[in-house]
């Protein structure tokens, strides 16, 4: 027999357990329907194609929807090889396994800072130099997106089974032929996952892009783009919200930036699921 | 027959560990040599030094002569080695890529582009290594996707395709069923009328079965090496007989 104290205790934790699960689910879906039903109205085709004008009296935000374009191109264009020739570099060939071990700490390490110290460095790094522009926001986001990159890939290489880089050297490949044609395909996904949530970083940074990228609204060509200073759709989401009181504008971009970052958690799941199934 | 390996004096080091001792031996051209012993004895190890696998280890350390075809293993280009002295692993080790290309990455790294010749090299690699009859019609087809028997005989296939002098067999079976096993068996009795074949075994019966001289391996050293009759029916060492006759291992 169980006793009665026994019992209410066992019910009163089952009660707790199921009240913060509730709640944790109705905080998400509170939040997730809050900002839909409030952004989604907003989006209009007129919001979505032209740049805002005070002589129009109009609010668009296509200028900050290029900027984020060109500053996810720039950003990944810099760090991907960056990223992965080091990763190749550090599990291929690095001999010292205390050395890679210490970089590998440092870039976990380097994933926790909070973003907006990169933004410092970077405005006093990048901005202070070639001025505030998404050039310099970009390449601070390099420096933020480096790890990601990097350990994806490690984490990727160290899967390829050993196996093949002894089946090609048994033929007579040299190591750089092996790391091209063996073990580079088996880490595609890796880099893929790394691209992936890098893209979904860069669309959440704000703190970081405030200090180096700026806040312009102005719709430019990819490089006039990238040589002056623009806001990203987050950076937009703040200046219409705090700075000009638009909230119908900061929750259509709010709206906007929900769905692709589901979207892109959802790939980032998609390409790790299938990754493991050609792994098994 | 002239060998076409000779080592002399030869000792290996792990680390700390002596993983070979002193080991001479010559191994003649176009027959069978099977490397017997228990397990950790140094027979793996040998036949990895023979076409230099044990480079990628860090922290061995090698003293003594190892030479091919006359000369220094450790003075000729690594990979040159290695495509005249080929290896066929003990777990079957397909590249994730078609049938084809796995056959064709060697001579591809070696340097043959022109498409007729690699299709030429490809089927007569597939057909040495009696396997052609069975994917020809999907040579397309990822390499995955073979029987473990197939895949391994693939892998003897790609091997084969860089026309190597000696081939090396780590166990090749160890993994495989016995039809599979014996498919293996037939092909290296039939291979040796090109190549030379140096097999590590566990299994004494296939040693018996298909090589023409047997080494003995015990604790790193070899104890004895001869012709395979001999060493089963007449083995001049103690610990050999006991070997063979199934007292340890």
């Amino acid at each position: 027999m169980i006793s009665n104290r026994r019992k209410l205790y066992v019910w009163t934790v089952r009660i707790l357990m199921v009240l913060a699960t509730a709640l944790t689910g109705l905080l998400t879906l509170f939040l997730v329907g809050y900002v839909l039903l409030r952004g989604i109205p907003n989006i209009t085709w007129e919001l979505l194609s032209t740049s805002p004008s005070y002589l129009a009296d109009r609010v668009g935000i296509l200028p900050d929807i290029l900027n984020t374009i060109y500053i996810i191109i720039a950003t990944l264009v810099i760090v991907l090889p960056l990223g992965v020739g080091a990763a190749v570099y550090l599990t291929e060939y690095a001999s010292n396994r205390r050395l890679v071990g210490i970089i590998e700490y440092a870039a976990e390490a380097l994933s926790g800072i909070p973003s907006i110290i990169y933004g410092l460095v970077g405005m006093l790094l990048f901005s202070n130099n070639m001025g505030t522009s998404l050039m310099a926001g970009a390449l601070t986001l390099v420096i933020m997106n480096l790890p990601v990159i990097m350990r994806n890939t490690q984490e990727s290489l160290k899967t390829v089974p050993q196996a093949y880089r002894e089946g090609a050297f048994g033929l007579g490949a040299g190591k750089w032929r092996v790391i091209r044609t063996v073990v580079m395909p088996g880490c595609v996904d890796g880099v893929v996952t790394g691209c992936i949530l890098s893209v979904g970083r860069i669309l959440g940074e704000s703190a970081a892009l405030l200090f180096t990228a700026g806040f312009a609204h102005v719709a430019n060509g990819l490089w006039e783009g990238l040589h002056s200073a623009g806001a990203t759709l987050t950076v937009a989401l703040y200046v219409y919200a705090k700075e000009q009181g638009e909230f119908e504008v900061a929750f259509a971009i709010a709206a906007i930036l929900l769905a692709l970052s589901l979207l892109i958690n959802l790939s980032a799941t998609m390409v790790t699921k299938k990754y493991q199934r050609r792994n098994q | 027959m002239k060998p076409i390996i000779t080592a002399k004096d030869l000792c290996l080091w792990y680390g700390q560990s002596q993983a070979l001792k002193n080991i001479d031996i010559a191994i003649p051209e176009q027959s069978i040599t099977a490397l017997i012993g228990p397990s950790g004895c140094g027979k793996s190890t040998f036949l990895k030094t023979l076409n230099r696998m044990n480079d990628l280890i860090p922290g061995v350390k090698i003293t003594g002569t190892v030479e091919y075809n006359g000369q220094s293993i450790f003075d000729q280009d690594v990979n040159l080695l290695r495509k005249e002295v080929g290896m066929v692993f003990q777990k079957p080790n397909p590249f994730p890529m078609s049938i084809y290309d796995n056959v064709a990455y060697g001579p591809r790294t070696h340097g043959i582009r022109d498409r007729k010749r690699l299709d030429e090299i490809v089927e007569r690699s597939l057909r040495d290594a009696a396997i052609w009859d069975e994917v020809k019609d999907r040579l397309k087809k990822n390499a995955l996707g073979l029987s473990g028997g197939q895949q391994q005989r693939l892998c003897i296939a790609r091997a084969l395709a860089v026309q190597p002098r000696v081939l090396l067999m780590d166990e090749p079976t160890s993994a495989l069923d016995p039809i599979s096993t014996l498919k293996i068996e037939e092909l290296a009795a039939k291979l040796k009328d090109k190549y030379t074949i140096v097999i590590v075994t566990h299994n004494m019966q296939q040693a018996l079965r298909i090589s023409d001289h047997t080494a003995f391996f015990l604790l790193g050293e070899l104890v004895e090496y001869g012709d395979t009759d001999q060493i089963f029916t007449n083995p001049a060492d103690q610990r050999t007989n006991d070997y063979v006759t199934g007292r340890f291992g």
